[in-house]
């Protein structure tokens, strides 16, 4: 069993006015030097094989197929043998 | 005469279906069914539409589940067979996931749901869902979270030179959609996406009735 958490971020070129408006409340609270906020999505799983080869074919599938969009978004991922 | 049948294609979420239903079946005086989205059959329909709402609460991205449906598998074959399908709003979010239409739906540059007319340029009159329609412009509500068109500069181009841009936005972009794009077609020019709700103003009774325009291209082109 592998214990999988995954990072869904936005590509760089693409506008993120969630992480902007974040920022316009950092700026307000008096946190100048917040720059560049981003908003991504944070997702955890298991995964129930012994094989960490398995294990990265289908998180890999996983997160292509469905858990990040390739048009506008980048994923990354980390594996924990459980 | 021959009535051509519209399925409209309800997903666990979706709001805008009963207004397709009624746009098409009682201004259109066409026939409508409605198509559940576990169901595994188009039950003769001559055009699916992929209707407005939230599909699975918009969660992970919207229309990322629902594109994962029993029933888009076959609307998946019948779009590669020529089939007519129409996703509007959400419809169009689902059918950007499928694959079915070049792109993707961000959310609005505002941040902020916008629910309001908008006028729309008929920019590509050579289609089946707008070779009927005299006017230049229509005025189609929307009302989106997300609905700010976004691809890459090469599928843009490729948008462009194919004329698969049909509806822009004319005064005021309401989302920020890349080049004012609110409704795309894809190149064999069978399946149509758009942000405004033809089918809310579909009834002269309750709004301005030029929705309907774009039913009425469809249902002259297939009974032709």
């Amino acid at each position: 069993m592998f214990k999988v958490t995954v990072i869904v971020k936005r590509r760089p070129k693409i506008l993120d006015p969630q992480g902007k408006a974040v920022e316009q409340g950092a700026k307000l609270l008096g946190f100048n030097n917040v720059l560049n906020t981003r908003i991504g999505k944070y997702i955890e799983f298991n995964i129930n094989t012994d094989s960490e080869e398995d294990a990265t074919k289908e998180v890999k599938e996983f997160c292509e197929k469905l858990l990040s969009n390739p048009i506008m978004e980048d994923y990354e991922y980390r594996l924990e043998r459980e | 005469m021959r009535k051509i049948k519209f399925g409209v294609v309800v997903f666990p979420g979706s709001n805008c279906d009963h207004d397709a239903y009624y746009a098409t079946k009682k201004i259109m005086k066409q026939d409508a069914e409605f198509l559940w989205h576990k169901e595994l059959d188009l039950k003769g329909s001559d055009v699916v539409i992929l209707p407005g709402g939230f599909s699975y609460g918009d969660y992970l991205r919207t229309g990322a589940i629902a594109q994962l449906s029993p029933i888009m598998e076959k609307v998946k074959e019948f779009a590669s067979t020529g089939g007519i399908v129409i996703g509007i709003c959400n419809g169009f979010q689902v059918l950007c996931e499928s694959g079915l239409l070049p792109g993707v739906l961000l959310q609005n540059e505002s941040l902020k749901f916008v629910c309001e007319d908008t006028l729309l340029k008929v920019e590509n009159k050579n289609t089946i869902f707008t070779n009927k329609i005299d006017k230049e412009f229509l005025t189609i509500p929307i009302a989106h979270g997300d609905g700010n068109y976004f691809a890459d500069d090469k599928t843009i181009e490729e948008l462009e030179k194919n004329n698969q841009i049909v509806f822009r936005y004319q005064d005021t972009n309401p989302n920020g959609s890349i080049k004012n794009i609110a409704g795309i077609i894809n190149k064999e020019g069978n399946v149509l996406g758009m942000m405004p709700h033809p089918e809310r103003c579909a009834d002269t009774i309750i709004s301005n009735g030029e929705g309907s325009e774009i039913f009425n291209s469809v249902i002259s082109n297939l009974l032709k």
